[in-house]
């Protein structure tokens, strides 16, 4: 019988934080700018520069950490990881080894086989390192130090994940928990959040852990799947060969779905920490610790179960709207003002998210004011403007955020409630379509649906088709 | 000297500070290397259990910055600093993954 095989995974998750400014500097954090628009002596490491903490950056960590279960080191500092490579200009990474702020955590996830715990073994407060552009012309790299000394946090997993569907579910929870604390965008494909995946295979019923390897470039949930599919194909194939695996760093590549080895011998991960001398300790005391606490959020597990008792939606909805912090608060603030939930996940769970996809866009990318939606709500629910109307409106408050009364009024979009104005254009569509009228007459249904069109259509779609279809049933009976 | 330094050891030390040494240099370094573990070790027969580790040489803690941008856009000043600069950028040898 063929050997069973258990896949062994730990994640080492970068997240770059929200803030306005780089973690020991006051240069911008701003996405874009021209190359070095936004460098200092100090993320271009030039000696004599003094690195000085950002405040906002130590809250983020510990509300990332007090989220995840995790313990807080009251007592931190930093450490200086040594490495020689262009795009990290002080020739060592300022990173957290030996007290990091954070540690012996957890997350719960939910799978197909039930909930599972992951394991959080430590979260550190870090720099993140300038970008790379090889040149296409002369035989030279270009550096752009921008992204040099934006500030990250490294979630470190334990090796408590066994498939891909569980490193996934672990990434969209930590995803989630970092969304709703406004800590990150979390974004993969810009690289807001980057994960490596340490993976190992072992016979199933063996304890000792297998030989690892770390995959980096991973840039969508997809090609996280497919890379470990692909390297645990890749390392099973070996030991069936009775060949060893090497512990190595290996870059996937998506396009050949294969990982190739990155780092040579040469460069072995030596990186000789030591306390970085120009940062003083962080002390976190039991208030500020508190205070963190305190100012927690509510995080989707307890929203979806207060949304269950408090609005009549489905479940469905709820899951939906909840995925989205910026989503959710829209929905509230909606539902707040016009006091209608199942009218406001309407809009949202349909126009919305049709409009979102059709842009290729996300729900945080929600720009409209929850005001014009109650108000929008408000409007049809009065009969003040019919459906086909209401939604009209709602893309230009979509596109706009329009005044939905103001547009209305503007426009002249409202419902023609006037029987006798009514009664006038109908009898004129009776007239003029003989035909129909007969059909309809003579038994068939559907002629009538023709009139009501012909009849809104003379309207402007400002008419009630209730009120249409009633006084076309009366003219013609 | 109680620490002897080997030759692998040098020649790994040296790979991991980029630096090439004569000869001559790397029997210095083996030298210095060896007498200043001597000197740990002469440390290391003192008795710390219950001595906590020290963090900092200065008795000071949490020097923050807040988060507000002070620094505009000084790359011109900056790209002083690179020995070649091509296109607002620092200009190094090709690195290739």
């Amino acid at each position: 019988m063929a050997k069973q095989y258990e896949t062994v995974i730990g994640l080492e998750v970068h997240v770059e934080l929200a803030t306005k400014t780089k973690i020991f500097c006051g240069c911008s954090t701003a996405f874009g700018a021209a190359p070095n628009a936004h460098t200092c002596p100090v993320c271009t490491g030039m000696p004599g520069s003094l690195p000085v903490l950002n405040k906002q950056v130590v809250e983020y960590a510990m509300a990332v950490g007090l989220a995840t279960n995790c313990q807080i080191h009251q007592f931190c500092k930093f450490d200086r990881k040594n490495y020689f490579y262009p795009d990290n200009p002080q020739n060592y990474q300022i990173s957290q080894l030996y007290l990091p702020i954070c540690h012996d955590g957890f997350v719960e996830v939910e799978t197909s086989a039930g909930t599972r715990k992951i394991g959080i073994h430590e979260i550190h407060m870090e720099e993140d390192a300038g970008k790379l552009v090889h040149d296409e012309w002369e035989d030279c790299s270009l550096v752009d130090y921008n992204r040099s000394g934006v500030p990250l946090i490294e979630i470190v997993s334990e090796p408590d994940m066994r498939s891909a569907e569980e490193v996934i579910a672990y990434l969209e929870k930590l995803r989630l928990i970092i969304q709703y604390l406004g800590a990150s965008d979390c974004k993969l494909q810009e690289g807001s959040m980057r994960a490596d995946v340490n993976l190992s295979v072992r016979e199933v019923g063996t304890d000792k852990l297998g030989t690892r390897t770390e995959m980096k470039n991973l840039n969508s949930f997809k090609a996280i799947g497919r890379a470990i599919d692909g390297e645990r194909q890749r390392q099973i194939e070996l030991l069936e060969e009775g060949k060893p695996v090497i512990q190595e760093t290996r870059r996937w590549d998506d396009n050949k779905e294969y990982s190739y080895p990155m780092r040579s011998k040469e460069d072995a991960h030596d990186y000789r920490y030591f306390p970085d001398p120009d940062l003083v300790p962080v002390l976190i005391s039991d208030e500020w610790l508190q205070a963190v606490k305190d100012r927690q959020p509510e995080f989707r597990t307890e929203k979806l179960a207060r949304y269950k008792v408090e609005f009549d939606i489905p479940e469905y909805d709820a899951e939906i709207i909840t995925e989205s912090k910026h989503m959710a608060d829209v929905f509230e603030e909606a539902t707040a003002l016009c006091g209608k939930p199942k009218k406001v996940s309407n809009w949202l769970m349909g126009e919305t998210l049709r409009l979102l996809k059709e842009e290729n866009r996300e729900p945080e990318t929600i720009d409209f004011s929850p005001k014009n939606l109650a108000k929008l709500i408000g409007l049809a629910e009065a009969g003040t403007i019919n459906q086909t109307v209401a939604k009209e409106v709602f893309e230009q408050i979509f596109y706009h955020d329009v005044d939905p009364e103001a547009y209305v009024e503007e426009h002249g979009l409202k419902t023609v409630n006037d029987e006798g104005e009514l009664r006038t254009v109908v009898e004129g569509v009776i007239a003029a379509n003989p035909q129909s009228v007969s059909d309809y007459k003579g038994g068939k249904e559907k002629a009538l649906g023709f009139l009501v069109g012909q009849t809104m259509k003379a309207m402007k779609g400002k008419a009630n088709p209730a009120a249409v279809n009633a006084m076309l049933r009366e003219l013609l009976s | 000297m109680a620490n002897i330094i080997s030759d692998e050891t040098i020649e790994y030390v040296g790979i991991l500070a980029k630096l090439e040494l004569s000869d001559e240099e790397k029997e210095q370094a083996k030298k210095d290397i060896g007498r200043m573990l001597d000197y740990v070790d002469k440390l290391n027969e003192l008795d710390t259990s219950g001595v906590e580790p020290m963090s900092h040489v200065f008795p000071v803690n949490n020097v923050f910055r807040e988060d507000v941008v002070t620094n505009g856009d000084d790359h011109e000043a900056i790209l002083k600093n690179a020995p070649a600069a091509k296109e607002q950028s620092f200009m190094v040898p090709k690195t290739v993954e």
